[in-house]
């Protein structure tokens, strides 16, 4: 593991050193609050939970965008800069290489999480929250974390250019996002299917009503897990190019 | 002992090298010598485990690249025509991390870095944020990262080019310095270059090892070099009139003139005494002879004739 200790060490100096973590968190975490604040205190009565339950709505785009953003430099600025020749020529997989960079994004985007709790901190002295609800809340954030992480670690090693590594996982976010409206219109059994992939609302509502269920678990971990084996095999290709 | 057994890639069906075979001892410095394109930079991406070959073998005393790489690359340190450096990074915290990467502990990277900055003469620039260097530092990090986990084998593309020739010289000497301890092999298409700091050469031309040995024997598989220059003083009409009547010269150029003196060109024939016989005649029409030298290109003759015949085949 000691490879990749040093890789995650290595990227989260890069994301605050280069300033690009600060400006990120800064941005999303201004324009998350400036959303929630327009919505909790717009005109309208709502229970604690329904407040809850648009915060993570809410947080699950916002920081979503944030991992697309962290993500994008991630392979494609060290092929942009022929540095990655560092990590491909040292004594390590491409498992490890690839495992380093995901473990630095889905990191800085739990960190990012970590901060949105303020708002819910609000509500919960205005009103009152279930400690599980919250809990089950931020588990699902984490899991679309480390699915949208992946997405966007395997978006970076497809391209030296950031843009278009930055457009593409955001278009395959959105894309499994906007799944549940595909499934509404598609014949069987293709229904099902889109359905099943909507990234928010068939796997991550549960999570925001505080229900923790094992296939929804299941459905982001196997996002990641099938993004890096990707990704790896885009690094391992280029061995063979 | 490095060994290169059958060595070919293709990119789609496009051959970039083709069944390239050679051997280098412990501790050599070995010079790969090829016009652009030629497949040095693929070769050597292919002997530093970023590149697997679509056929052959590389091993390292006996160990082979492509069953065990990972095993492999800590035995190798590259640097790429274009250093690969993390600018934000310090000097130090870079040569560490690198270090740390190719598998040394953090004791011994405290040890070893100081040692390499001092080799790499970057001891003064330890705390600079590498973004701050200029070129011919970038170039010493470059090699200093390569050496600084102690491979046996340091690979360098083109380690002189875009550096000054004060750079160029300091970096032919710590290039030199590596020799012994690592066994070393360089690329370049400049020739001086592999003169200066190789003991053995390899002559690569579209992907194909030409020729392998060391420079004397390179430049013997030139023709022979009938080229010759001569200064004269007199009347330089009457001497380029003359040098062109003897039957053992082809042709004689006046190139350069310095008041009296005029210097000739002369390309002789395949006469084994030619050039006594210019002397000879010199000085019997009473001309004074100033210099007389054998032009020393006889490797650059090499090289041309080597890589020219395959271009002209190839047209």
């Amino acid at each position: 593991m000691k490879p990749v200790a040093l890789i995650i060490r290595r990227e989260l100096a890069a994301y605050f050193k280069g300033m690009l973590g600060y400006v990120i968190f800064a941005v999303l975490l201004l324009l998350e609050g400036l959303m929630f604040n327009a919505w909790a205190l717009s005109s309208g009565e709502y229970r604690s939970s329904e407040v809850l339950g648009a915060f993570f709505t809410l947080t699950f785009g916002i920081s979503t965008a944030a991992a697309i953003l962290l993500t994008m430099r991630l392979f494609a600025e060290e092929r942009r800069d022929e540095t990655l020749v560092l990590l491909t020529t040292a004594p390590i997989s491409d498992w490890q290489i690839v495992l380093g960079k995901w473990l630095s994004a889905f990191a800085m985007v739990a960190l990012f999480d970590a901060l949105t709790l303020y708002m819910p901190a609000l509500v919960m002295v205005n009103g009152s929250i279930e400690p599980g609800h919250l809990a089950a809340g931020y588990l699902g954030l984490l899991l679309v974390g480390a699915a949208t992480t992946a997405i966007g670690t395997l978006a970076s090693s497809l391209t030296r250019y950031q843009v278009v590594a930055g457009v593409v996982g955001g278009a395959v976010c959105l894309g499994l996002t906007l799944m549940w409206m595909v499934g509404k219109i598609a014949d069987p059994p293709f229904d099902a299917i889109m359905s099943y992939l909507a990234l928010h609302n068939k796997h991550f509502l549960p999570f925001m009503k505080g229900g923790i269920h094992l296939r929804d678990v299941i459905y982001y971990v196997s996002i990641a897990f099938l993004s890096l084996l990707l990704s790896r095999q885009v690094i391992g290709a280029r061995r063979w190019r | 002992m490095i060994e290169v057994k059958g060595l070919s890639k293709y990119y789609g069906a496009v051959p970039a090298l083709v069944d390239v075979e050679f051997s280098i001892p412990e501790g050599a410095i070995a010079g790969f010598l090829g016009l652009n394109g030629a497949g040095k930079t693929t070769a050597l991406k292919i002997l530093a485990g970023e590149m697997l070959p679509t056929a052959g073998q590389v091993t390292i005393d006996g160990v082979d690249m492509v069953a065990r790489p990972e095993k492999l690359r800590a035995q190798i340190g590259f640097l790429p025509e274009r250093p690969p450096l993390y600018l934000e990074m310090t000097v130090t915290r870079f040569l560490t991390h690198v270090g740390q990467l190719r598998g040394m502990t953090r004791a011994a990277t405290t040890e070893r870095v100081p040692k390499v900055m001092e080799q790499t003469a970057l001891t003064a620039f330890a705390h600079r944020t590498v973004e701050t260097l200029s070129l011919g530092y970038r170039k010493r990090l470059g090699i200093a990262q390569a050496i600084v986990h102690d491979p046996r084998l340091v690979i360098l593309d083109e380690p002189i080019s875009g550096l000054d020739p004060v750079q160029i010289v300091e970096m032919r000497k710590l290039v030199r310095s590596l020799g012994g301890k690592h066994t070393v092999l360089i690329s370049s298409h400049i020739l001086p270059e592999v003169h200066e700091t190789c003991d053995r050469l390899l002559v690569l031309a579209d992907g194909k090892l030409v020729a392998q040995g060391t420079e004397e024997e390179i430049r013997g598989m030139g023709s022979p070099d009938r080229t010759l220059e001569v200064t004269v003083r007199g009347n330089a009409q009457k001497a380029r009139k003359l040098l062109n009547e003897l039957p053992e010269v082809v042709s004689a150029e006046p190139t350069r003139w310095d008041g009296e003196l005029t210097t000739f060109a002369l390309e002789l024939g395949p006469n084994e005494r030619a050039r006594e016989a210019v002397a000879r005649a010199l000085v019997e029409a009473d001309f004074g002879i100033w210099r007389m030298d054998a032009a020393d290109n006889a490797l650059e003759a090499a090289f041309l004739e080597m890589t020219r015949t395959r271009q002209e085949v190839k047209a």
